[in-house]
């Protein structure tokens, strides 16, 4: 790395501090398209520090890959309307050129996405790929150091026989190598951010967690900060330290991984605990899942954009959840849990009739 | 590998002896005596049927099919005498046999035709993919713009222009009405006599067959490109930091490539195997041309060359393209 490099890199991350690597702020994704505006993502804000991961959890389309995709900059400008904030180690990153952007991307922000099979080149050699995102921000380095530094990254990440295996095309790696090679391309040049959009949802159970342990690893190891995308509450539960849920492109609770899981205060949350299978449960036991459709993002529905498929709404008095959108404020718990939603006591909803259909186990004890 | 090849070469000889069979089937049992045109032509038009019996059986017509295409056939492999008026020839293998019109070797004319096919395809192919592909990825990188759609609707206008027209008015407007030097001797000059007349003799015509085709590349390779650059490895490619230009041709065009290769093997097979309104029009004297002179004067041994040549031109292409795909396309092996 040449000397005026590494002090761009270090002036990325001594801006960030004290503070959280990633801010953002009130940020919204608009795409026009021929049936009007979709607004896929609305007055979303979160931090990561560096060091820590934020889950992000919710339904496909929720928001969760276009928030993230935003941080990289990699929504079309023609093709989209983006507002509000994303600082990057106290860079705004919205607005930001092009070529100040394609510095900060696969450098101080990279990105594992979901399906290795499809995200990497198909016609070209895993090393060449892990090489190309190297030399993109190593332009002094040579065809070999890049080399030699894929071969470095794909035994970091735990690929066997790494100097034989990286003249490989992707389709001779299995899924889980694959996946691992990703990973390895995302951090080979030690990035400070790491966004990983469902990375183990095209693999199979065991090799899931040997990918979240790796990940977990990884991050140790270089500090840096993760999201990590899911709709699986035992991804979350495994890797989080704080926890963002979307729904319809909004964020419906916002707080610690911990005090989220065990104790949700919005209505959707509940129903993704109750949709998780249990593996000890009894095989007559039903899965709960959560009735209706996510709403449409061109014409969402009025006032809480969950209401219609909210068992709880009759609770609420004055129909006001199908007239007011909820705001996204602390609930009984602190200022550290944030919840979008008009219940007055969730708690004791969710511990007198949530709770009791997912683990009543856990009421008896009490 | 290997066995592959020679599956397929196998397969190809099969095509060949098929297409064979069909020519002098169509010859022997068609409805018109074969030996019409030439009776006619050498006898000033006064063919008397004693006289067309005669030349049925000069040309071997009056032999049953299977005699005659057993003869051409040991031809092809250990060469034969051919008997022509009261002189036997012999004919060397590989013998095509001899022009029924004008009494030469069929080898030795084909020899004569090629170069001048061979320049109208390599020039006429080279321009295909030098505006082709281009035009193709710009519009597929401005996908949905205006610039984007005035160029696919001009393009399709101009494909569906008949291509004979198109190269006619072509030649008119810029050989004759306005007499534009570049373009104004048509026609094939030998390249290794003199090669500003060889260029300037084939320049429109490899502008003919290379603005016509463009417009079939351009749409191969914008709705390839449109593909690809859709995919999730391109997302990948911009996430690395990588420029766009980067991202276009090196992850894009790739890929892209793949189809349009495809293709243009076939096409290019195509022009190998004679264009016969590209060398009418523009006055050259290849393989397409002399094919058409053939079939009017039903020069059956002509007749049958081209046609094979043609075949074994599609033949060849179509192995070669399968090949490319391999090396192109790492996941394709072949077997």
């Amino acid at each position: 790395m040449t000397d005026e490099r590494r002090d761009e890199k270090r002036e990325v991350a001594d801006t960030s501090g004290d503070d959280a690597f990633l801010v953002v702020d009130d940020l919204t994704v608009r795409f026009p398209t021929e049936d009007g505006l979709l607004t896929a993502v609305s007055g979303l804000s979160y931090e990561v520090r560096m060091g820590e991961t934020l889950g992000i959890v919710g339904e496909s389309g929720s928001g969760k890959s276009v928030s993230s995709l935003a941080v990289l900059g990699l929504h079309d400008a023609k093709s989209s309307r983006i507002s509000g904030s994303i600082r990057v180690g106290g860079t705004e990153v919205i607005g930001l050129s092009e070529s100040r952007m394609r510095k900060l991307r696969g450098n101080a922000v990279s990105m594992i996405f979901q399906d290795a099979l499809a995200a990497l080149h198909p016609f070209y050699k895993i090393g060449g790929q892990l090489a190309e995102a190297y030399q993109v921000h190593h332009p002094n380095a040579t065809k070999r150091d890049a080399r030699r530094k894929a071969i470095e990254m794909l035994d970091r990440v735990g690929i066997p026989q790494p100097d034989r295996r990286v003249d490989d095309f992707p389709h001779q790696f299995s899924g889980g190598m694959r996946q691992r090679a990703m990973i390895a391309m995302g951090l080979i040049n030690d990035p400070s951010l790491l966004i990983a959009d469902e990375p183990t949802t095209a693999l199979d159970v065991t090799v899931q967690a040997q990918i979240l342990d790796l990940l977990q690893d990884l991050q140790r190891e270089f500090n840096s900060a993760v999201i990590i995308i899911t709709h699986d509450l035992g991804v979350i539960a495994e890797m989080a330290d704080d926890v963002l849920v979307m729904y319809a492109g909004r964020a419906v609770e916002y707080g610690p991984c911990k005090e989220i899981l065990t104790h949700p205060e919005m209505p959707y949350t509940w129903g993704l605990l109750s949709s998780v299978p249990e593996v000890g449960a009894d095989t007559d036991a039903r899965l709960i899942p959560i009735p209706g459709n996510p709403p449409s993002l061109l014409s969402p529905p009025p006032g809480c954009s969950f209401h219609p498929r909210c068992a709880h709404m009759d609770k609420v008095p004055g129909n006001l959840c199908s007239t007011e959108l909820p705001e996204l404020t602390p609930g009984s718990r602190g200022s550290g849990h944030l919840k979008r939603c008009h219940l007055a006591d969730p708690d004791r909803v969710f511990e007198a009739e949530v709770l009791p259909e997912i683990a009543p186990e856990l009421v008896e004890e009490n | 590998m290997f066995a592959y090849i020679v599956k397929r070469a196998l397969a190809g000889v099969l095509v060949l002896v098929l297409v064979s069979m069909a020519i002098f089937l169509l010859f022997w049992y068609g409805p018109n005596s074969p030996a019409q045109p030439i009776c006619d032509q050498q006898t000033s038009n006064r063919c008397s049927p004693a006289r067309l019996k005669i030349y049925e059986e000069r040309l071997g017509y009056n032999n049953p099919v299977y005699v005659e295409y057993g003869k051409f056939i040991k031809g092809i492999f250990v060469g034969r005498d051919i008997q022509v008026g009261s002189t036997p020839r012999h004919c060397e293998a590989p013998c095509l046999g001899i022009s029924s019109r004008t009494d030469n070797f069929v080898s030795d004319e084909m020899i004569e035709r090629l170069p001048a096919t061979l320049s109208v395809a390599f020039g006429g192919a080279f321009f295909y993919l030098l505006f082709g592909v281009p035009i193709g990825v710009a519009a597929a990188r401005r996908r949905g713009t205006v610039a984007d759609k005035a160029l696919v609707s001009s393009f399709l206008t101009l494909s569906s222009v008949p291509y004979y027209l198109f190269a006619l008015m072509l030649w008119l407007y810029l050989t004759v009405i306005f007499e534009i030097p570049i373009f104004s001797h048509t026609g094939y000059h030998k390249l290794t006599e003199n090669p500003w007349n060889w260029f300037t003799g084939m320049f429109l015509a490899w502008m003919a067959l290379g603005i016509f085709g463009c417009t079939q590349y351009t749409r191969y390779t914008r709705g390839a490109m449109v593909e690809a650059l859709n995919e999730d490895y391109i997302r990948t490619a911009k996430a690395k930091g990588l420029a766009s230009r980067a991202v276009v041709y090196r992850h894009g065009l790739r890929a892209a490539l793949v189809p349009v290769v495809t293709i243009f093997g076939i096409d290019f097979a195509t022009l190998l195997a004679g264009t016969i309104i590209t060398e009418r029009i523009f006055d050259i004297q290849g393989i397409g041309w002399w094919g058409l002179e053939a079939v009017r004067a039903r020069d059956l041994s002509v007749v049958a060359a081209t046609t094979l040549f043609g075949a074994v031109m599609l033949i060849v292409a179509n192995l070669i393209v399968d090949m490319l795909y391999s090396v192109l396309d790492p996941r394709v092996r072949l077997s």
